[in-house]
């Protein structure tokens, strides 16, 4: 009987909070007879475990951002999902984004919230700050509006913000005030999934530090997973536990950071890692050769191929699984051979 | 220098300058033309009957005076701002020996009352159907009030007032088709005087609403189909806030204020259509009285409505200039 | 050009009727140059005829043939609009790309003009205009004083477009060639302007056609120029309503409501056509 018990709590402990399957979500246009489909998330499977933190990387215009608002239910058409799931796993209550709309949108900011790229203007304009509070908040927690009012007080203390921004206009506040606000709405109510897309984009440096950090320790204290988004290795390397690196909408590499950045499987991630500056490195950092793949229409077989330096026919014709290797997943016709290289 | 004294500041300067160049130009459309105005009514009143010619040259001088148009064109434009600081058009020729401005002030309270109400009813009206459109975009319902407003949009105030006085005042004769309150009703706040004034308002304040509704709903709904996509509104739908409340204070709240904008640069033209309207419907607002100063060639009448109506625009303009810092904390609070 | 139009009468629906509305509109005003009689003349015909095979659309008080008269009426209003249309094109061209181009003082104080004018009331101005001109009043003169009050709103929108042109790259690279401010204004910006004067233009019609029926009706126009207001205006003038001479008022109103029926559809799917956001939602839709 205990057993059972133990045995269940065990199962959910080691059942992943987020579970990406098959995952394809395509821009499909059709106007004045021009038919277009963009294969931004092309077949992405992951999954992310309870207190984690995940963080996908890639260029401009990878699908890297496609990929986290697809996460997110955050798509508008023409953006649309194709094929695959994204279930949540709240309290060992399962979620599916695209097939429990109602329910999901009930679970939005209790479980799962969410910080968008460009923060300066998720704020409404012409309210005050503590409307936006209320109206994500209020129903979730139960309180009444006076105890309502002192938590959120004391949770933007905590995160170091004057308690009297609520009281003013966005407008009435810097960029760097305006982004920890929005952490500090994403984390009111201590959601067990966090999403973040770009947080410290268009930040400078030193607000970027403190946003990182900020971030880090809201989740320790939570315990909440988080999935997010940048191009900025530096950021990944600061607080990714783990990585996904993407290319022309799919996923081509994922294991622990450390591995990721010192033991890279895949060719592009080994570029990507390379082409990092080093403190003492007088090394001449050597650039891609050609562009990234128009997404409308993708290279055949393994997508990276025309710019791989490692590239064989089989690449051409092939695309390669994603699959275990060492302590993460590759997807790469010559995954051995890149530490060789 | 914070912004919202500059915002008033700006405001005010613009209000004065249109005051100061419509009148300037009322001046000089009247100062610059072929005709002259003197001998144009020396004429018209000649043409009635007999007149020897000592008399026509007494009429002639009073005229003049009459009109400011003696000494150079600096001393009658002087002489025509003192005149609109007076508030004093002379007598109205046609309807000698009342002043002009008592005509005016007889006129203008129909002409307010009706463009208040028909502006208040379009612009709600327009702006709610074309918000709701803009935001529900699939709802076939809003789809075809949207379609109707918007073909109605374009026709001409004349043609829509006129095939509504052929509907409701011949084919199926329900309401009254002229003037503003039945004739042998004494006014004041009786049960049958208002009455009479809510009937005779209707087709005139309808045809003003059917003229304006579709350029509101337009712009109103290609605000919210642009400010549905703005960060604020996706991340409140992110963020699980209930439909209701995005569209009321996240979509429609910010969508208004150049809506309010918007209200404020239509006037002008909005009068026109009141213009038209009244004459129409024989209306008895300061629109009809300028086309009836019109036919029966009323020199100083003319000239005081012109005046009177560009200053009023102005003056309407500016309220809704200082309302909209009330809406928009970014202007009231720099 | 063609292939722009060839598509959306394919794609669409709204461009394709208005399309075809304007076109009919347009070849039956054509067909005036064809008429069998003088479009000035009157007492030709019997009058008060009701619409009949020989009279299709029947015959005025003032025995002219409706249908003739309207042919002519609406070629003569189509080219009120459209010498309005072009005239004050031009004005809110060169002052919406100057004052967009030039920016900070300049800009300021053009926009500060352009607002004035926006806040006089049209009607009031053009009826004064046509009081003290009186019988002096042609239609050209009508349409240049239409044109002067028209071009204000038009100025601010493609003062907008030019205003967001100047920071580019490209003009940074055209002033750094050397090219001269009007050179760069033609020859680098009037093709980004150009989608909105098109636009705007197709607006500007149908308000200076509402404009010249407005006042035609009113009378206060070249009477004997057949027009559709002024179709509208004889007919008031001969009590055609309570006579009962329904064809007389009906059938203008019918053609100029098709008129600007087809125009507004013309010009809403334009919109579309040009502006990326709509036709964004369009695809999503």
């Amino acid at each position: 009987m205990l057993a059972a018990v133990e045995n269940k709590s065990a199962s959910v402990e080691a059942k992943p909070v987020l579970r990406v399957e098959g995952l394809k979500a395509y821009y499909q246009m059709n106007y004045f007879g021009v038919r277009r489909e963009v294969r931004a998330v092309d077949d992405v499977s992951l999954t992310i475990k309870r207190n984690e933190i995940y963080g996908i990387a890639g260029e401009s215009s990878s699908g890297k951002s496609s990929l986290i608002k697809t996460i997110a239910g955050a798509i508008t058409p023409p953006l649309r999902v194709v094929e695959g799931s994204v279930k949540f796993d709240f309290g060992g209550k399962e979620l599916d984004v695209y097939a429990q709309r109602p329910a999901m949108k009930a679970a939005r900011w209790k479980h799962l919230s969410y910080v968008m790229q460009g923060s300066m203007n998720v704020l409404n304009p012409v309210r005050k700050v503590k409307h936006a509070f209320h109206d994500f908040a209020f129903k979730h927690m139960g309180l009444s509006e006076g105890e309502f009012r002192a938590r959120v007080e004391s949770h933007l203390q905590r995160i170091g913000l004057d308690p009297r921004v609520l009281e003013s206009y966005p407008h009435q506040l810097s960029g760097g005030m305006r982004q920890r606000l929005t952490i500090g709405l994403a984390t009111v109510c201590e959601p067990e999934f966090i999403i973040a897309d770009e947080p410290t984009t268009a930040l400078d440096v030193l607000v970027q530090q403190d946003v990182l950090a900020l971030i880090k320790g809201v989740q320790q204290r939570m315990g909440s997973s988080i999935i997010f988004v940048t191009h900025d290795m530096t950021v990944h390397a600061a607080i990714a536990d783990r990585i996904g690196i993407v290319y022309a909408g799919r996923l081509v590499e994922e294991g622990p950071t450390l591995d990721v950045f010192q033991r890279p499987q895949h060719p592009y991630t080994a570029h990507l890692i390379a082409s990092l500056p080093r403190i003492g490195d007088t090394r001449k950092r050597v650039a891609l050769g050609g562009k990234p793949p128009n997404l409308a229409d993708p290279p055949s077989g393994c997508r990276f191929h025309p710019r791989c330096p490692l590239a064989v026919d089989k690449c051409k014709s092939e695309n390669p699984a994603l699959l275990p290797r060492n302590s993460g997943r590759v997807a790469c016709w010559r995954a051995g051979e890149v530490e060789a290289a | 220098m914070d912004g919202f004294a500059k915002y008033l500041v700006r405001r005010f300067f613009q209000f004065f300058l249109v005051i100061f160049l419509g009148v300037s130009l009322a001046f000089l459309i009247t100062n610059l033309s072929p005709v002259d105005p003197v001998e144009q009514s020396v004429s018209l009143m000649t043409s009635f009957g007999a007149t020897d010619p000592r008399s026509v040259e007494l009429m002639r001088s009073a005229l003049e005076e009459l009109y400011g148009l003696q000494g150079t064109m600096l001393d009658q434009y002087l002489s025509f701002w003192g005149r609109v600081l007076r508030g004093d058009f002379g007598p109205s020729l046609s309807a000698f020996p009342t002043p002009v401005m008592s005509l005016i002030m007889g006129a203008l309270p129909w002409t307010i009352g009706l463009l208040t109400l028909a502006l208040i009813i379009t612009w709600s009206l327009g702006n709610l159907l074309g918000a709701l459109a803009g935001y529900y975009r699939s709802n076939v319902l809003l789809k075809l009030s949207g379609a109707a407003v918007m073909a109605l949009h374009p026709v001409p105030a004349y043609i829509i007032g006129l095939v509504l006085l052929l509907a409701f005042g011949f084919i199926w004769p329900v309401l009254p088709i002229s003037g503003g309150a039945q004739m042998n009703l004494q006014p004041g706040f009786t049960f049958e005087y208002i009455r009479s004034l809510i009937l005779h308002g209707t087709l005139p304040a309808l045809t003003l609403v059917l003229v304006g509704i579709g350029s509101w709903f337009i712009s109103m709904r290609s605000l919210v189909s642009n400010i549905v996509t703005d960060d604020h509104v996706v991340y409140a739908e992110l963020g699980g806030v209930n439909s209701s409340k995005i569209f009321s204070q996240y979509v429609a709240r910010n969508a208004l204020l150049p809506q309010l904008t918007g209200l404020a640069l239509s006037l002008g033209n909005v009068f026109g259509g009141a213009v038209i309207t009244e004459f129409l419907f024989n209306y008895p607002g300061v629109g009809r009285l300028l086309i009836q100063g019109i036919y029966r060639g009323d020199y100083s009448l003319v000239l005081g409505v012109t005046t009177m109506s560009i200053i009023s625009v102005a003056v309407a303009v500016f309220i809704i200039d200082l309302l909209y810092p009330l809406i928009d904390p970014r202007v009231r609070l720099g | 050009m063609f292939k722009i139009l060839r598509d959306l009468l394919r794609y669409n629906i709204e461009f394709t009727i208005g399309f075809i509305l304007t076109l009919a509109i347009f070849l039956f005003a054509l067909a005036h140059f064809w008429a069998p009689m003088p479009d000035t003349a009157i007492y030709l015909l019997p009058p008060d005829m009701p619409p009949s095979a020989e009279y299709w659309f029947g015959t005025t008080s003032r025995g002219q043939d409706v249908l003739w008269q309207m042919s002519s009426a609406i070629w003569n209003t189509m080219l009120f609009g459209l010498s309005v249309t072009i005239l004050s094109r031009l004005f809110a061209v060169a002052v919406g790309m100057i004052s967009g181009y030039l920016g900070g003082k300049w800009d300021e104080f053009l926009m500060t003009i352009n607002d004035t004018m926006i806040a006089l009331p049209n009607i009031p101005i053009l009826l004064l205009v046509y009081f003290v001109m009186r019988d002096q009043m042609s239609w050209p003169v009508l349409a240049l004083t239409a044109a002067l009050l028209g071009w204000n709103y038009d100025a601010r929108l493609i003062r907008s477009v030019t205003l967001s042109l100047r920071n580019r790259e490209f003009t940074r690279h055209a002033v750094f060639a050397g090219m001269s401010v009007p050179q760069i204004l033609v020859r680098q910006h009037l093709p980004y302007v150009m989608p909105v004067i098109f636009f705007t233009a197709m607006n500007n019609l149908i308000w200076a056609i509402g404009l010249e029926v407005t006042l035609s009706v009113l009378g206060f126009s070249d009477i004997n120029r057949p027009t559709i207001g002024g179709m509208i205006y004889w007919a008031n003038q001969h009590q055609a309503i309570i006579a009962g001479i329904w064809w007389w008022i009906a059938f203008p109103i019918i053609a100029v409501v098709l008129l600007f029926l087809g125009l507004f559809l013309l010009a809403i799917s334009v919109n579309e056509y040009i502006d990326p956001r709509s036709r964004l939602s369009r695809m999503g839709a």
